[in-house]
């Protein structure tokens, strides 16, 4: 009984800590990044083919099949998934 | 000549449409090829000695009159060659039975077992929707199937992102869900059972499970992606996903071998039913005057104390008739704490044990090439070419007796070649 409480005030004080570091995370991303960015007239470069993140689909989705079916790690840039039998 | 070549891009073009159109069951405005973009890709994956696939993707991308986008996407591969099945080499021939128990191989003394039964087809087909809601939100929602011989993969997503800032800063959140059957040649085997000699009925309820077995997959993925300023733009991703079912491969069997090292039993392998992994992403590309630089690193981590580094940089440099690309990523990592190459007959057995190398700690290396040009049209031809190293390490174990003269960890080496072509 004793035990199951303290492991409960834990899980809320463990909850409570996450949540607050995700908060601080953001609120310092999202005023660090109001900073940042670009006018839209400035877009010119930005805008090409290459500088997309994901510019090459196509390549990443052959390179995340063989990657998935030979090492232990998956996922990061999309989704981690499955869909084969190939792991 | 030119006329010819844009007449048979323009066919070809009809009919991927034909065919897409046919897939959704709507062929009403099939003459409408001209609003379809297709992007295709043949690849090969090559070891030494061991598997070959070869790949086939068709991606066909529409965008309607308001933003939405439309893409459908099949892909077949074929895979073929030899795998290791987790046996330690011995100085002696091995002989092992095949999965499905009617027949058996040998493996010459020395050598690392491989299993060369494999050979299978894939056939994938997934469909993807986007669209904007209003200005600043969009959302996404795919499903997916994939089908092979012994598997079967019905999966669905969602996503939505929000622009701020201009549009300068977008965050996004997703999710994933799949659910996998897989029914092997040979049927399920109890694990730890030892692998029984060959029977011309196939294989024995003596040491088989079932026939089949599933497991379900659900990722999260939460992503920031901001524009630093006119030449460089970043991402941070999140990743979660959980996986809860049949993890072990019916395939994989680990050495029993006594303390001179001698194999005494082969024992199919066990692993957890259940898998939680984490990673977190960050990619930057950033427009030199003339080239661009795009790096990423990946840091994963999960509960069978796997942990890996991936670092991943490509140089595009454009040049007169296109572009070349040369890419260089380097990957480590840890081992599952089930991994271990073979058991010792003395010592205690662990509830989860693997042999398979890659749950063992390793790194690779991938090295390679792109090459790509505009032809007329604005149509794109491109050809890649990859070499990619695995170079699995010892997790420290003492090699008993005769295992201490043999490679247990031997590298492997693979070549993948791709030719893409967009119209």
């Amino acid at each position: 009984m004793v035990i199951n409480l303290v492991k409960s005030i834990n899980m809320r004080i463990h909850t409570k800590t996450l949540s607050l570091y995700a908060l601080v995370i953001f609120s310092v991303l999202s005023s660090g990044c109001s900073s940042l960015g670009v006018e839209p007239w400035e877009r010119n470069i930005l805008a090409k083919k290459e500088m997309l993140l994901n510019s090459s689909p196509i390549d990443s989705s052959l390179d995340d099949h063989i990657y998935f079916s030979k090492e232990s790690s998956s996922g990061g840039k999309s989704f981690a998934g499955g869909g084969c039998g190939c792991n | 000549m030119q006329l010819t070549k844009k007449t048979q891009s323009k066919n070809i073009k009809q009919l991927l449409t034909v065919a897409t159109c046919t897939l959704l069951g709507t062929c009403a405005q099939a003459e409408e090829f001209k609003d379809w973009k297709f992007d295709t890709a043949l690849m090969y994956y090559g070891e030494t000695d061991r598997v070959t696939a070869t790949e086939l993707i068709v991606s066909g991308t529409r965008v309607f009159d308001n933003d939405e986008v439309l893409n459908l996407k099949v892909t077949v591969d074929s895979l073929t060659g030899a795998s290791a099945n987790g046996a330690v080499a011995q100085p002696e021939v091995q002989t092992f039975t095949r999965p499905s128990g009617k027949g058996d191989f040998t493996v010459k003394a020395g050598d690392t077992p491989l299993d060369d039964t494999f050979k299978d087809t894939r056939l994938q087909l997934n469909g993807q929707w986007t669209q904007s809601l209003n200005s600043d939100y969009t959302a996404s929602s795919g499903i997916h199937l994939s089908k092979e011989y012994d598997y079967l993969s019905l999966g669905l997503n969602g996503s939505i992102s929000r622009d701020f800032n201009r549009k300068n800063t977008n965050i996004s959140a997703g999710f994933a869900f799949s659910q996998d059957t897989f029914s092997p040649e040979g049927d399920i085997p109890i694990p730890f059972t030892q692998m029984l000699p060959k029977n011309e009925n196939g294989t024995t309820s003596a040491n088989r499970l079932k026939s089949s077995d599933d497991k379900k997959t659900f990722d999260l993925l939460f992503g920031l992606t901001q524009i630093i300023n006119r030449q460089m733009v970043m991402q941070f991703n999140y990743s979660h996903s959980q996986v809860d079912g049949y993890l072990t491969d019916p395939f994989k069997i680990v050495s029993e071998v006594n303390q001179l090292g001698i194999t005494q039993r082969q024992l199919y392998e066990n692993r957890p039913d259940s898998r939680t992994k984490n990673s977190v992403f960050w990619q930057t590309k950033y427009h030199l005057s003339h080239s661009i630089i795009d790096i990423s690193y990946r840091y994963f981590w999960d509960d069978w104390d796997i942990k890996s580094h991936t670092i991943d940089a490509r140089f595009h440099v454009p040049l007169s008739t296109g572009y070349i690309e040369p890419h260089i990523r380097f990957y480590a990592q840890d081992a599952a704490n089930f991994y271990q190459p073979f058991i010792v007959s003395s010592n205690p057995q662990a509830s989860y044990i693997s042999a398979d190398y890659r749950v063992g700690e390793m790194t690779a290396l991938t090295l390679g090439l792109k090459y790509g040009t505009t032809l007329q049209n604005n149509n794109e031809l491109s050809f890649r070419i990859e070499l990619y190293q695995q170079s699995p390490k010892s997790n420290g174990v003492e090699q008993p007796g005769v295992l201490k003269n043999i490679d247990l960890h031997p590298s492997i080496k693979a070549i993948i070649a791709q030719m893409s072509y967009s119209f």
